[in-house]
């Protein structure tokens, strides 16, 4: 009788609970599909990154949860910054500046800090600036030349990127046999070719430990900036060169006027990563140097290990110095942050 | 890593057959009668990992791996021997002591247990034990292995740091032997960079040669880092002495010493490149191990020797040399399997040959060893028998806790030794950087 099986009051439909109804609701479905990856982010980056900075303002030691470690406030950075000593005397300010003695106008202030974590700083900043210069300079270089029709131009392009694929500690071994005080190959050549009469001493003197680790870590960054901008070159139309060669432009005229403007969205992007890796570069340092000689070479970074796990004791401290870079990092993320927002930056056009 | 299988097994046997005195089944009967006996009974399924630094004398790890083996069998315990450069294994320690998990046993550098000593197993039965049977503990032993009252870890040996020499270069600059003090010294240094052969310390951060000669130099002058009482002292007319008197032994080194670890001197001794260094006696053993088949690594060993320390105004012997304390870690589940572990390697049917077998690089903490045939059987390695009793002990007046492992670690002498001789600082102003972190570590 299907009339009657018509008839049959229909099983009422369950009121959708809210769980349901947040299932598919679609302003919700955007969030279900973001879940995933925020809890990743926060579980490999918020958390220890706050963890961190929560350790920074206590004076934990090795073995020590967060928990049961003091608080001290900002004694760790106190402590790593220092203060300002100043014996100021009008007498001697006076006479120095009479005097033309501007030099020591300074040494009449001076911070008393942690010489080692001051030291780091300057040589982190000094690493970071002169290795990015140098390789955007070597990059955009490579990048240009390997963007022109040469022979063999697809064995060429394999072989730039040899540097990057290596890993960092097997190409500091190689770069630490290479500027060995006793069986250097640079030091045994230069003696074969009479330019030296005595082993260079590269690792072993202040200035050309900077140099030396400089010059490792550019080898080993310029391939990731000449492919990627190598990369960014291909997108320029031919049809603009062509154009420009009627209007009988210079190679640099071309480069400055078409390449440039055209690739500087890229080089944003590529400066950015290159810098922020620069900076907090460890592996090379730590392998090659250790940050000797007497803490020439120390970046914030292998500083921070040394203190909080070598050193054995001060994660507190260790903890402040990684959080001390934070500031320098997000500035670095900022400019080209609102850079890249920029239409000058995105499109190469005067107007913003 | 090194699994004990059969393979290593076999390895074992040989470098058992190689040492000498006993064989294999020897060993293992002796080992199986030992386990009967000991106070210590491994747990059901023991399993023991054992971190360690990696060896600088093959038959040194030879003859540990045959005694790990022969332990494994009698007592049925699975044994993992793991191998760290020696400066890796004290942040590996500290982060296994932080999070509580990773091997059972770990065998590092001086006041290693001291990190942490609350992290680490009481072995003072241990200890009383083995120094009852074996004519007692050497004093140094005692101040690296005691923390509060008891035992938190046994000195398993220690590594003399000597003066290593070619005795034709020093006698070509004019000098039978090496000058019994720092003045003599000096002129010694002088003379061998006024022949073109210089010598060299290692000056980067290398905490094993590096530390030893530093901390010798800063003592022989009288200098210290903290008194008695912890209070720190460093910033002294003496401290001031010792590092002009660094800088002018600096200026005749052999260039590049400043970048230097723990293994270039032996590449560069090795090499012919240097004249005198500080380090081991492990330069003479690999030159001895090669000798057979090299006729030029045989010029070396004869020509290779070794001397103690220079007294300096201090007047009485400044060493310092590695010990190397072995600890168990508290949340190991093999407690009682690691306290019979280090008992084993301590007796003398083990012991003595692990000392042939490290032929002078490792001297024992217990007294009975003195007897031991290898300090006599080569008079070059006869100076290491005594290191264990003529060092002085991190943290020199003051305590061996956790503090001088800091100082340490953070190669607070070092490096103010190294700004000082790179010319980065002028002394007062590595002084008193050095002095600020020393009162930071020590409050």
């Amino acid at each position: 009788m299907p009339e009657a099986v018509l008839r049959e009051p229909a099983a009422p439909l369950k009121p959708p609970t809210l769980l349901s109804r947040l299932m598919v609701n679609r302003d919700w479905l955007g969030f279900w599909f973001m879940l995933p990856a925020a809890a990743f982010l926060v579980l490999f980056l918020a958390y220890p990154l706050a963890l961190g900075i929560a350790y920074s303002f206590t004076d934990a030691k090795i073995g020590q949860d967060i928990g049961s470690a003091n608080f001290i406030g900002i004694e760790n950075y106190q402590w790593l910054i220092g203060e300002f000593d100043c014996k100021w005397e009008w007498a001697a300010f006076w006479s120095r500046l009479f005097g033309g003695d501007f030099g020591a106008l300074g040494a009449l202030c001076k911070i008393v800090g942690d010489d080692q974590f001051h030291l780091a700083v300057f040589n982190t900043l000094f690493y970071t600036i002169v290795a990015s210069v140098l390789k955007f300079a070597i990059g955009l270089y490579l990048a240009v030349l390997l963007n022109n029709h040469l022979p063999f131009r697809a064995v060429i392009r394999a072989i730039v990127l040899v540097p990057f694929i290596v890993p960092t500690v097997l190409s500091a071994i190689a770069f630490w046999w290479i500027f060995d005080p006793q069986f250097s190959i640079v030091s045994w050549s230069a003696k074969q070719m009479g330019l030296a009469t005595e082993n260079i001493n590269f690792l072993g003197e202040p200035w050309n430990a900077r140099w030396s680790a400089i010059f490792a870590n550019v080898w080993r960054g310029v391939p990731f900036i000449a492919i990627t901008l190598l990369a960014g070159l291909q997108t320029v139309p031919p049809s603009l060169y062509e154009a420009s060669t009627i209007d009988g432009a210079s190679r640099w005229q071309m480069f400055r006027y078409i390449t440039y403007p055209l690739l500087t969205p890229i080089i944003a992007v590529v400066m950015t990563f290159s810098v922020l890796f620069t900076f907090t570069d460890f592996q090379l340092i730590k392998v090659l140097t250790n940050g000797g000689p007497a803490g020439s070479t120390e970046l914030m970074a292998t500083l921070s290990f040394n203190r909080a796990i070598l050193g054995g004791q001060r994660i507190g401290e260790g903890a402040a110095i990684s959080t001390a870079m934070i500031p320098f990092l997000l500035a670095c993320i900022l400019i080209s942050w609102f850079g890249l927002q920029r239409r000058k930056w995105q499109q190469g056009e005067a107007n913003d | 890593m090194k699994h004990v299988n059969r393979r290593s097994l076999l390895k074992g046997a040989a470098a058992a057959g190689a040492v000498g005195a006993m064989s294999q089944a020897g060993l293992l009967e002796f080992a199986k009668a030992w386990a009967q006996a000991a106070p210590w009974k491994p747990e059901k399924g023991a399993k023991l990992t054992i971190l360690r630094w990696k060896r600088f004398v093959q038959s040194e790890e030879d003859a540990f791996m045959a005694l790990v083996a022969a332990f494994s069998k009698a007592t049925g315990v699975a044994m993992t021997v793991l191998n760290e450069s020696l400066d890796d294994v004290q942040p590996k320690a500290s982060v296994a002591a932080n999070t509580g998990q990773g091997p059972d046993l770990f065998w590092g550098l001086y006041s290693l247990p001291h990190l942490f000593p609350t992290k680490v197993v009481d072995v003072t039965d241990v200890a009383t034990y083995l120094g009852k049977k074996y004519g007692g503990w050497v004093p140094s032993a005692e101040t690296y292995g005691r923390s509060g009252g008891k035992w938190i870890a046994l000195p398993i040996g220690y590594n003399g740091n000597v003066i290593n020499y070619r005795q034709s270069l020093i006698a070509a600059a004019g000098h039978k032997e090496v000058p019994k003090d720092t003045a003599g010294f000096l002129d010694l240094m002088k003379a061998l960079k006024g022949k073109n052969t210089p010598g060299g310390f290692a000056l980067g951060r290398a905490s094993g040669d590096g530390n030893a000669w530093v901390h010798w130099c800063l003592w022989a002058f009288g200098g210290n880092v903290v008194d008695a009482k912890d209070k720190v002292i460093i910033n002294s007319p003496e401290t001031v002495k010792a590092l002009e008197y660094a800088q002018q032994l600096y200026a005749n080194f052999i260039p590049g010493t400043a970048s230097w670890n723990d293994s270039f001197n032996n590449k560069a001794f090795l090499s012919g490149e240097l004249s005198l260094t500080n380090n081991g006696v492990s330069i003479y053993a690999a030159a001895k191990a090669d000798a057979g088949k090299d006729p030029k690594m045989k010029a070396m060993m004869e020509d290779t020797n070794h001397a103690l320390w220079p007294v300096g105004p201090a007047g009485k012997p400044t060493e310092f040399h590695v010990a190397y304390p072995m600890m168990i870690m508290r949340y190991s589940k093999a407690q009682q399997a690691a306290k019979a572990f280090m008992a084993f390697t301590l007796e003398a049917e083990n012991y003595d040959k692990w000392l042939i077998g490290s032929v002078g690089y490792l001297t024992h903490p217990l007294n009975a060893y003195d007897k031991n045939p290898v300090w006599t059987s080569d008079p070059k390695l006869t100076v290491c028998r005594d290191v264990a009793k003529r060092t002085l002990t991190a943290g020199g007046l003051g305590s061996v806790g956790e503090r001088a492992a800091s100082a340490l670690a953070d190669f607070l002498v070092l490096d103010m030794f190294a700004s000082v001789c790179t010319g980065r600082t002028t002394i007062k102003d590595a002084v008193s950087v050095a002095e600020r972190q020393a009162k930071r570590i020590y409050r």
